[in-house]
């Protein structure tokens, strides 16, 4: 966990007073919405088809106890009950009023958590691994990074009008978590052939109308370096990049468009004039840095303990174990992913009393700290593997065990057209229906892992072009459609998925999707063999076939 | 259901209404025939050309204080005159989510 100090708090405190005034001239009409819609998309709110929609920023995914007790607290006070976790490692609160905001702003800040910068044509929540700096085998904590990007990018005087949104992610390990290839500017924390450690640093990653992976313009900058060489991106960004068009607005727009190595050789330009100026990162800023985050003081525990040996005897206990449980970089630790993909509930959101009851779990077996994945589930990132059959219990009563990590019923999803302006088509109830579908937990191991990822609309905030298995609502004489991609991945091999044949119709997208995995099981090599490694292997035609035969 | 967001030339293909949200909750309002705003949509003026949706729009704007993010919506008049949503979007709109949430009670059946 950061610690804020008093700059931070200052900074948070401010904001929510000027957004509080800004509230209160909008409501009395001194401000007009032309004038009040950029102040307030700045602060997170958007205007969705039943009400106001509130984005707060959870920063690279951590959250303490406390925080998320008081993120139930205005999901419970100001909202429905309940919050959304988002891909962008954010929660959303979708029935908000305009008129509570200022309070509701005010609560958060008390606590450390704000919605700056989560929305509008800025530098949005840098995400990162929700596994960071407790993964094995990672090079380094990447949220100490990814907290000075926060920082640098915060209300940063010439990168607050940009072209369009910019979206930043760090990954530190060989297996990545953070989705970093589909990110405007992904940074990848490894080391040199000398030992040093810095960062790949990729650009013009993105999805939406013209996806696009992510291209490495510089395969290594040290650390000390990172500010000026993420400044000089930018500014080439902010210079060239188009205010004509927002669906050409974006950067990886401007590297297609220019060419890789043209970009690459206008940012060294940049860079050049400017890499040992005031952007230098000093080691002793990075360190009082790292000192602001809170690490456990690790007790040294055995790798079986004897409650985990007796509770392995429970067959439910150990379908959650192997699938929920993950290595942990201490002995004797686990890190415990908590599934918020229910049978038949809307993926990825939290009801206010699971969050007050998962914050008590995570005092009692995490050192109080909670993490948000971009695939929409929580983790506990330092559970000691003793308590393991405990905490299992208490997630299992509270919902929030079932055993489908990384599983075909891990469903990535959209808010889509229940709650979404920009929607085309629903998405939720798409997820819901194929949770039931593949409900069962011996087909779902069977199947093995496979991602399914659902948007309402082309703007894919549900990933959908980098799911193994990609589905995308779209509009026809006015009915929900939805395409199907396969073959896609979000991971450190990202790739687009490859459509499989003309749109279906929402009653068909699970029968759809039913065939698709059927074909799987019956083409795939071996059964350790991964969905979407067979589509690597024999391409869509024998899909589109199984789907389209009888369609 | 392509976003009235979208909506760059008016024109309308039947009976029409202008809906928004209201500035200060953000709920789902529609105009009215005396230059209102009610929740319920039978209350809502209906205009059946592309002029009178123009000049209904134009006067929604502008009533910039209580209501946001007007546009021209489609309606259906049932054979003994209610009106109902005319697309998927303002169903969902008018009468909420259609997936089940918790402390809400049931989900709108689609």
């Amino acid at each position: 966990m950061y610690a804020y100090d008093e700059i931070d708090r200052t900074l948070v405190n401010e904001r929510v007073a000027e957004f509080r005034d800004q509230v209160k001239r909008r409501l009395s009409g001194e401000l007009t919405e032309d004038e009040f819609k950029m102040l307030r998309l700045q602060n997170g709110v958007y205007l969705q088809l039943h009400a106001y929609m509130f984005r707060v920023a959870i920063p690279y995914g951590t959250l303490s106890s406390k925080q998320l007790r008081r993120l139930a607290h205005v999901a419970r006070r100001y909202d429905r009950g309940y919050g959304h976790f988002t891909t962008r490692q954010n929660i959303q609160f979708n029935w908000i009023k305009l008129a509570d905001l200022p309070d509701a702003l005010a609560d958060l800040a008390e606590v450390g958590i704000h919605s700056m910068q989560t929305s509008g044509n800025n530098t949005r929540n840098v995400t990162s691994d929700q596994w960071a700096g407790v993964a094995p085998g990672e090079i380094e904590d990447p949220r100490i990074w990814s907290e000075i990007l926060r920082q640098y990018t915060t209300l940063h005087p010439e990168f607050s009008f940009l072209p369009r949104k910019f979206k930043f992610a760090i990954t530190a390990s060989a297996h990545d978590r953070a989705a970093f290839r589909i990110h405007d500017i992904g940074l990848r924390l490894h080391r040199n052939e000398q030992g040093e450690t810095g960062f790949e640093v990729l650009v013009g990653g993105g999805l939406g109308r013209t996806p696009f992976i992510g291209k490495t313009i510089k395969p290594f900058v040290h650390g000390r370096d990172l500010l000026s060489y993420v400044e000089a991106i930018m500014r080439v960004y902010n210079q060239y990049g188009r205010r004509d068009n927002i669906y050409k607005a974006r950067i990886k727009i401007l590297v297609h468009e220019l060419g890789v190595e043209t970009f690459a050789a206008e940012v060294e330009e940049e860079w050049q004039q400017m890499r040992d100026g005031a952007l230098k990162l000093d080691h002793e800023v990075v360190e009082d840095i790292r000192s602001r985050f809170f690490y456990p003081a690790y007790e040294k525990l055995p790798h079986m303990p004897d409650e985990l040996r007796k509770a392995a005897q429970d067959p439910k206990f150990e379908a959650w174990r192997t699938n929920s449980v993950f290595p942990h970089k201490v002995q004797g630790y686990s890190i415990v992913t908590v599934s918020l993909k229910p049978v038949g509930g809307p993926p990825g959101d939290a009801t206010a009393d699971q969050m007050d009851a998962l914050a008590d779990l995570a005092d009692k077996y995490s050192f109080g700290e909670i993490r948000v994945g971009h695939e929409q589930n929580l983790a506990l990132p330092h559970v000691a593997r003793r308590d393991l059959p405990d905490l299992w219990k208490a997630l299992d009563k509270l919902g929030l065990a079932t055993p489908n990590v990384n599983l075909v019923s891990d469903i990535i999803a959209c808010p889509g057209l229940d709650y979404c302006s920009l929607a085309n088509a629903r998405s939720i109830p798409i997820a819901q229906e194929l949770t039931r579908r593949f409900a069962n937990h011996d087909t779902a191991n069977l199947i093995g892992r496979l991602h399914i990822n659902i948007s309402g609309c082309i703007n894919a905030c549900g990933h959908h072009h980098v799911g193994h298995i990609g589905i995308l609502g779209v509009e026809k004489n006015g009915e929900e459609f939805y395409q199907i991609t396969i073959g896609g991945r979000a991971d450190e091999q990202a790739e687009l998925g490859t459509l499989i044949g003309p749109a279906v119709k929402y009653g068909e997208v699970a029968d759809v999707i039913e065939d698709v995995v059927e074909a799987y099981l019956a083409l795939r090599a071996r059964p350790d063999e991964l969905f979407v490694d067979t589509v690597k292997r024999l391409g869509v035609e024998p899909f589109r076939e199984r789907v389209y035969a009888t369609r | 259901m392509t976003s009235p967001l979208e909506q760059k030339k008016i024109k309308i293909a039947g009976p029409s209404i202008v809906t928004a949200n209201r500035t200060w909750d953000g709920a789902v309002i529609y105009r009215t025939a005396s230059q209102g705003w009610s929740s319920e949509l039978d209350q809502a003026a209906i205009v059946r050309t592309s002029d009178d949706a123009r000049a209904l729009l134009a006067e929604s704007v502008a009533d910039d204080i209580g209501a946001v993010g007007a546009y021209i919506a489609p309606v259906e008049i049932t054979g003994n005159g209610k009106v109902e949503p005319g697309n998927l979007r303002e169903l969902i709109r008018r009468s909420g989510v259609t997936i089940g949430l918790p402390a809400i009670g049931l989900p709108m059946q689609v």
